[in-house]
């Protein structure tokens, strides 16, 4: 279990040194986005237009935060499941997305495109949202406001701590972890 | 016939829902540091200490502990000899969770089930709740609330067992139910289980059960026998906190059973297991 910092946007050599279990502190910018907004992303990439984020090397926060008290940057914002997102994580690992924050499984179609195109999956705590709140410093709504916590957001953060589950190489946290403590 | 009024209620229900979903119950945050005590794999013991963390920065805050602050769940006892003036109690209810909701800054999570448009301006702010109410003597209203998370409740499953699958079968049901769910409904967990009464019942008491304080004993004695077997059982799956791995998945088991005797069909054994994540969020005032 080795501790890395890393700082967006993130190069095949930056995830490429990562292993299944590692925790990593994050820094720069992450982008937010559950179903809905993936959705349109895709939708997008297939009519052929352009994105309201540059994909090379970006790492997408699936994160639906509560509304943010007057003063504050955010409000509570801990990782959803990620599995509502597998349908569309493939395309856009391939179009040069590099990391997946969320919580829970990924499909093998997510892991197969991590391993192919070098990207990871990163777990957060589920639940510790004041918490992982306390990370970022700055956030910007930039596309599809009308979807209220869904839309997409520009998050400005430091030191965002997450734990790999999914590397380049095909290893899975989840099974390997549990593998490991089973029966004991 | 005692008299209390609507706003009271109101009151009542939208300072209930600010608190509890912003500091983590007495119980909750014992079971959780006698996890991070007991847990021996190194990650989830680090993924414990941040929610013990996050419990202490969201209490002194009063920031939500977490940002799926739920559909809001009510079980509602009523005095038969209470009267509400000026308004009816569920108005009341709808009315005290749409101003905590709003006024607590938390979210609103309510859709249309086909369209997935937001409920707050057809229906209200994380309206409607979801209300069970049961009528019992006495002049009091004592409501149990319960901020409950999606991905905890996208897990949780129900079945009717043929009766001679007995106790292993229903033990064998809860252990698939919590080893398929994994890393998924953000364990450690509570685990409500509900036997008996008929299919959809036994699904309400799997969630009733999730409201008992955690380090209680269930008053019926084999049942008492069968949480503890069925949470050691549980933690050897090695889910651990946050499915990374490791000896601390389950805090409790809660079991309830159709009063009185236990009761089910002569043909039929329902069982309903309702997870719950470890952003446990459940309250309850008496009126
Ligand atoms: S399962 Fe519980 S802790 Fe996890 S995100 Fe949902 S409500 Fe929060």
């Amino acid at each position: 279990m080795a501790e890395y910092t890393l700082t967006t946007p993130l190069s095949d050599e930056d995830v490429s040194k990562l292993k299944a279990g590692d925790i990593v502190y994050l820094n720069g910018v992450l982008y937010t986005a559950r179903d809905a907004a993936h959705k349109r992303l895709v939708d997008l990439i297939n009519e052929g237009k352009e994105l309201p984020f540059d994909l090379q090397g970006a790492v997408i926060y699936y994160v639906g935060p509560t509304p943010p008290k007057p003063g504050e940057v955010i409000g509570s914002a801990g990782p959803t499941t990620s599995y509502r997102m597998d349908p569309y994580a493939p395309i856009l690992i391939e179009k040069g997305l590099k990391g997946m924050i969320g919580k829970g499984k990924r499909n093998q179609a997510v892991r197969e495109a991590c391993k192919k195109h070098k990207a990871v999956y990163f777990g957060a705590v589920g639940g510790a949202a004041a918490l992982i709140a306390k990370a970022i410093k700055k956030a910007e709504v930039i596309a599809y406001p009308e979807l209220g916590p869904e839309a997409i957001r520009r998050l400005e953060v430091e030191n965002f701590p997450v734990v790999v589950v999914n590397d380049v190489y095909g290893n899975d946290l989840y099974e390997e972890g549990r593998k490991k403590w089973e029966g004991k | 016939m005692r008299i209390v009024k609507y706003e009271d209620i109101v009151k009542s229900i939208r300072d209930m829902i600010i608190y509890s979903t912003t500091h983590l119950s007495p119980d909750m945050k014992k079971a959780l540091e006698e996890a991070y005590e007991n847990e021996k794999s190194e990650v989830s013991k680090a993924v414990l200490k941040q929610i013990l963390d996050n419990a202490k920065i969201a209490e002194n805050e009063w920031k939500p502990l977490c940002q799926d602050t739920g559909l809001a769940i009510y079980f509602v006892k009523v005095g038969e000899d209470v009267k509400v003036e000026g308004g009816t109690l569920k108005d009341a209810i709808f009315e005290g969770t749409e101003k905590g909701y709003k006024e607590g800054y938390l979210r609103a999570s309510t859709c249309d089930c086909f369209t997935r448009a937001n409920l707050k301006d057809k229906v209200g702010y994380n309206l409607p709740p979801v209300i069970y109410f049961d009528i019992v003597p006495g002049d009091k209203i004592e409501i149990e609330y319960a901020a409950k998370g999606g991905g905890s409740e996208n897990v949780s499953r129900a079945t009717v067992l043929a009766p001679a699958a007995g106790k292993e079968g229903i033990k064998e049901f809860v252990k698939k139910v919590v080893s398929d769910a994994g890393p998924n409904p953000c364990p450690p967990l509570v685990v409500g289980v509900g036997i008996g009464g008929s299919f959809d019942y036994a699904a309400v008491m799997s969630k009733h059960a999730l409201f008992r304080d955690i380090g209680t004993e269930n008053p019926d004695p084999e049942l008492n026998e069968l949480e503890k077997e069925l949470k050691d059982e549980l933690n050897k799956l090695g889910i651990g906190a946050m499915g990374m791995g490791g000896t601390e998945t389950v805090l409790a088991v809660h079991i309830e059973t159709f009063q009185p005797g236990r009761m089910c069909h002569i043909a039929s054994l329902p069982v309903a297991v309702n997870i719950q994540c470890h952003s446990s969020r459940h309250s309850h005032i008496t009126i």
